[in-house]
């Protein structure tokens, strides 16, 4: 499980920053999610990955971490999806703004001389 | 509960819920239809940012009785609630921010505002963080706050009319991509760290990272230097600083002397973490912040290289901002109360003055006829003013007697030389502040001359006629010019209480166990209104 997450934050995280380095908006955005996707997975799992475990205390049950999962990581990564969520949302209206303005899709507004 | 009493216990908050409060006020305002409510705008934002100043200047004053104040935000106590903690260096920030905001707002009321929609309410909101960044105690609130002020200087980066829209869309774009891939890597920092200690609060970390066993080393050192470098992002470091010139130079003139606030952010973060969190004692991650000292002096170096070689006067001024950033983490990277007393020092002075030069150079460049290159051009009414402001804000920036940047440098190379570091490093970095400096008093002294001794030839006179702004415009623009440049002068004639604010603070933030305690310590309020005791009287609870 542990390496099957692992496996999944780093292609992510490759992939995001790969297509990040394309310089190019649209490509840039894909790769900014991506790369938000593996951060949110990554904080989730510094929880430590607990399989079939309640996050919230039951009756009955010690409260204990040994006992549920830790919720403060699906806390933190439920904010950390709101803001990445809103952060891509500006960037595509901006990178929209900046294509209609420019005319090219490049991050600098023109195309690189060749 | 009586005024005075209300104040004690929720101080900390006011310089976040104000900003807040009223840049929502402000958003339903300028949303309003009618004539009346959107006439009430600029008074609002003027008065709440007046009444920010107020406030942080009180919190100073508490701050200076050497007691940390922590607020429980939500009556948890503190590693399982968010806390803040206003200590002398935080206060310090606080003020100094409301000083520049107010400076800077009271020049955009000179017609900056208006070139775009929101202006006040974003111009609020970016208040709001930077002053949740200075108080916070938790490091995810940290993140969250460092979002609220990027968010809103995303929207006020973008804040003009047509003329220069293109830069700003392209410098916008990349400040925007840089920062997010910041916030992605903070993430990473921020959860490896809550992964290995299990707490997230600055003073509980502080406590727990020394006890981390040694096959968690290497992690808790790669966490700790992820988040410098998070924070080297906002603060300009050597191979981190590229977004900044162009940014700075795009933005609108009382955006960009906001924004000499926010790197400050970032050198504020690294002096918090490197003393507090990763200070000696600290287990594996102490010392995480010397590997600094040899990127700041290459950053100081190279942006007086860089000032030296600007064709853009707006260029030039921020790359003098990158200097000071440089001066800055150089002391902060020493990691000595001598070396960081004089750093915050200097940090006043230095923060002032960048946002004096950003609002200088917006004048300069109307008295040109809308241009800042650096190339002869006909010299527009009212110079003889703009050429003392320029002579008072080059000797503050250059570290030229008697203004205040020159004490500030001779503090920081008083303290180096008392530090027991090699004679080898002692000499670099003496010849380097002193060489950057040089460098930087005669890339001023070029660009003074240019632009005031050698008025190109008197053009045609259509073409070239200085944009002469309507008179509200002059009255406003006057008064913060000269509001700015008596606060530069001030913090020279002020120095000996400065310093000794600024030394008490430093010896503060290296004597960790008054913060310790206070956040750590604080007690949650008596609830005023039990209902679990009620329904428990009632006999409703099971």
């Amino acid at each position: 499980m542990l390496l099957l997450l692992a496996i999944f934050v780093g292609t992510l995280a490759g992939c995001g920053i790969w297509l990040m380095l394309r310089a190019r908006s649209f490509d840039l955005i894909l790769g900014l999610t991506l790369l938000s996707y593996a951060v949110n997975v990554f904080i989730f799992t510094m929880g430590r990955v607990k399989v079939d475990a309640a996050a919230i205390v039951a009756s009955g049950v010690p409260a204990t971490l040994a006992d549920t999962a830790d919720p403060l990581p699906q806390a933190l990564v439920l904010t950390a999806i709101v803001i990445s969520f809103a952060m891509t949302a500006v960037l595509v209206a901006l990178a929209v703004r900046a294509r209609a303005e420019t005319g090219v899709d490049h991050v600098d507004g023109q195309e690189p001389p060749r | 509960m009586s005024a005075a009493a209300l104040w004690a216990a929720h101080g900390p908050i006011v310089p976040i819920a104000l900003p807040l409060v009223a840049g929502s006020l402000l958003l339903l305002l300028e949303a309003s239809r009618s004539a009346r409510a959107s006439a009430l705008v600029p008074w609002v934002s003027l008065l709440a940012t007046a009444a920010l100043l107020l406030a942080s200047v009180q919190l100073l004053v508490q701050a200076d009785s050497g007691v940390v104040q922590a607020y429980l935000l939500g009556n948890w106590q503190a590693p399982f609630g968010i806390a803040l903690a206003l200590d002398r260096l935080a206060a310090l920030m606080l003020v100094l921010m409301a000083v520049v905001a107010l400076g800077s707002l009271v020049y955009a009321l000179g017609g900056d505002s208006r070139r775009g929609v929101h202006f006040h309410a974003l111009f609020q909101f970016q208040l709001m963080g930077l002053a949740g960044a200075f108080l916070t105690t938790d490091l995810f609130n940290l993140f969250v706050f460092f979002e609220v002020l990027l968010a809103a200087s995303y929207g006020l980066l973008l804040h003009g009319d047509a003329d220069g829209r293109r830069a700003r869309l392209r410098s916008a774009l990349h400040y925007v991509v840089f920062n997010l891939v910041g916030s992605a890597l903070f993430l990473i920092a921020v959860s490896l760290l809550y992964g290995l200690a299990g707490t997230l609060n600055m003073a509980d970390l502080a406590l727990k990272l020394p006890q981390l066993g040694p096959e968690n080393a290497r992690l808790a050192q790669a966490a700790a230097l992820m988040l410098l470098v998070v924070f080297a992002v906002k603060a300009a470091l050597l191979p981190l600083y590229f977004w900044l010139p162009e940014t700075y130079a795009s933005a609108t003139a009382p955006v960009a002397a906001l924004f000499a606030i926010m790197t400050k952010v970032g050198v504020y973060a690294i002096l918090r973490m490197s003393t507090l969190v990763f200070g000696a004692g600290a287990g594996a991650t102490a010392g995480s912040v010397a590997p600094m000292l040899p990127l700041a002096l290459a950053t100081l170096t190279l942006a007086a290289i860089g000032a030296l070689a600007a064709r853009r006067l707006n260029v030039l001024v921020a790359y003098l901002v990158i200097g000071s950033a440089g001066t800055l983490l150089l002391a902060v990277a020493l990691a000595e109360p001598a070396s960081v007393a004089a750093a915050l020092f200097y940090l006043v002075n230095s923060t002032l003055v960048a946002a004096l030069w950003f609002l200088l150079c917006d004048r300069i460049t109307q008295a040109r006829g809308g241009s800042d290159r650096l190339q002869p051009a006909a010299l527009g009414p009212g110079w003889a003013g703009l050429g003392v402001l320029f002579l008072v804000a080059a000797v503050a920036v250059a570290g030229v007697p008697p203004l205040a940047g020159f004490m500030g440098k001779t503090l920081l190379l008083q303290a180096v030389g008392a530090l027991a570091l090699a004679p080898a490093l002692v000499m670099t970095v003496v010849a380097l502040v002193l060489l950057s400096s040089l460098l930087m008093m005669v890339a001023l002294a070029r660009a003074g001359s240019l632009i005031f001794w050698k008025p190109g030839p008197a053009a045609a006179p259509a073409a070239a006629v200085a944009v002469v702004a309507p008179r509200p415009a002059q009255t406003a623009h006057g008064l913060a010019l000269a509001g700015l440049a008596a606060a530069v002068v001030a913090s020279a004639v002020a120095a000996g209480p400065i310093s000794a604010y600024t030394e008490a603070a430093a010896a503060q933030l290296f004597e960790r166990q008054t913060y310790l305690r206070a956040v750590l310590g604080a007690q949650p309020a008596p609830p005023a209104y039990d209902v679990r005791k009620e329904m428990r009287e009632r006999g409703d609870a099971k």
